[in-house]
């Protein structure tokens, strides 16, 4: 029973995740792919819940579904095209593109056949949960940790310069 | 592990299947209206928003003021990540943890206050 509801979750969330990717590529107004972006984020948010790394589920709606889908959506819209239904059409490079992602897709599938994967039986771990993320990052990783702070500090003064020009010394 | 998760499906699935009964009432709805009322003219498909009429196109141009919001409020996402785990194991980790969660705010405060000092939260 339990098994079963795992499975159809999982089958449900793989078709979301794939069929907003597809719409992302082949949707042609820009902002239709940019929100089907955020939904593929969801999905796949879902899929690490149901691996049980809930900490990095609650990393990818807050960050990606959150943050970068709005980040990508604002881009778009401070852009100004002239008439936004065709604003994400296939351009010319598409001979190009198929054989680059042909090529990734094979690689990457090739990577997964030939590795055999370990059935680990056992639970998952304390390590991928949030206590067990909390325990690293402030008991055994407290300088990569304070590190992390000062390269928000770092990316937000170049963020900060970027979108306002630097100062004359 | 499936009960906790089990609001979120619910919540999902509503979220999936309320536009489409919406949209079908709408659809219903307009069936009816042709069959009694013949009313026709170009009033009838404008947009409606608020019995004002619209101007212009939907798609406009915003101003970049927003970017540079946008860019802080990623940065301040990210480090409400980090606040999460230490907010869970808070009883747990104790005053070492609090020491060093306090470290990571100040060091973001003093990013915090340079956006502030450069006026990139001032609306232009």
């Amino acid at each position: 029973m339990n098994e079963t509801v795992y499975v159809i979750a999982f089958y449900i969330l793989a078709a979301i995740v794939l069929f907003s990717a597809i719409g992302v590529v082949v949707l042609k107004n820009i902002v239709h792919s940019a929100l089907l972006l955020a939904l593929t984020f969801v999905g796949v948010a879902g899929i690490y819940v149901l691996l049980n790394a809930d900490y990095l589920a609650a990393v990818q709606v807050m960050v990606y579904a959150g943050a970068i889908a709005i980040l990508i959506a604002f881009g778009v819209m401070l852009t100004r095209r002239p008439n936004m239904k065709e604003s994400n059409p296939f351009n010319s490079s598409a001979v190009v593109g198929f054989v680059v992602a042909a090529g990734l897709f094979g690689t990457m599938a090739w990577a997964i056949l030939t590795t055999t994967f370990p059935l680990g039986l056992t639970a998952p771990t304390d390590e991928i949960s949030v206590r067990g993320v909390a325990k690293l990052l402030l008991e055994d990783y407290t300088v990569s940790f304070e590190a992390a702070a000062l390269l928000l500090t770092v990316a937000m003064a170049g963020a900060i310069i970027i979108a306002k020009g630097a100062k004359k010394a | 592990m499936l009960k906790d998760y089990l609001g979120i499906g619910i919540f999902l699935a509503v979220g999936l299947v309320m536009p489409l009964i919406i949209l079908a009432v709408s659809a219903l709805l307009q069936k009816i209206s042709i069959r009694y009322a013949k009313t026709e003219g170009p009033a009838k498909y404008e947009t409606y928003e608020c019995g004002i009429e619209t101007k212009g196109d939907t798609w406009v141009q915003f101003k970049t003021s927003y970017f540079l919001y946008a860019l802080v409020f990623v940065v301040f996402d990210v480090e409400a990540i980090f606040l999460f785990p230490w907010a869970v194991t808070f009883q747990e980790l104790g005053t070492p943890a609090f020491i060093k969660m306090f470290i990571f705010i100040t060091i973001l405060v003093v990013g915090f206050w340079h956006a502030w000092k450069e006026g990139a939260l001032e609306w232009k």
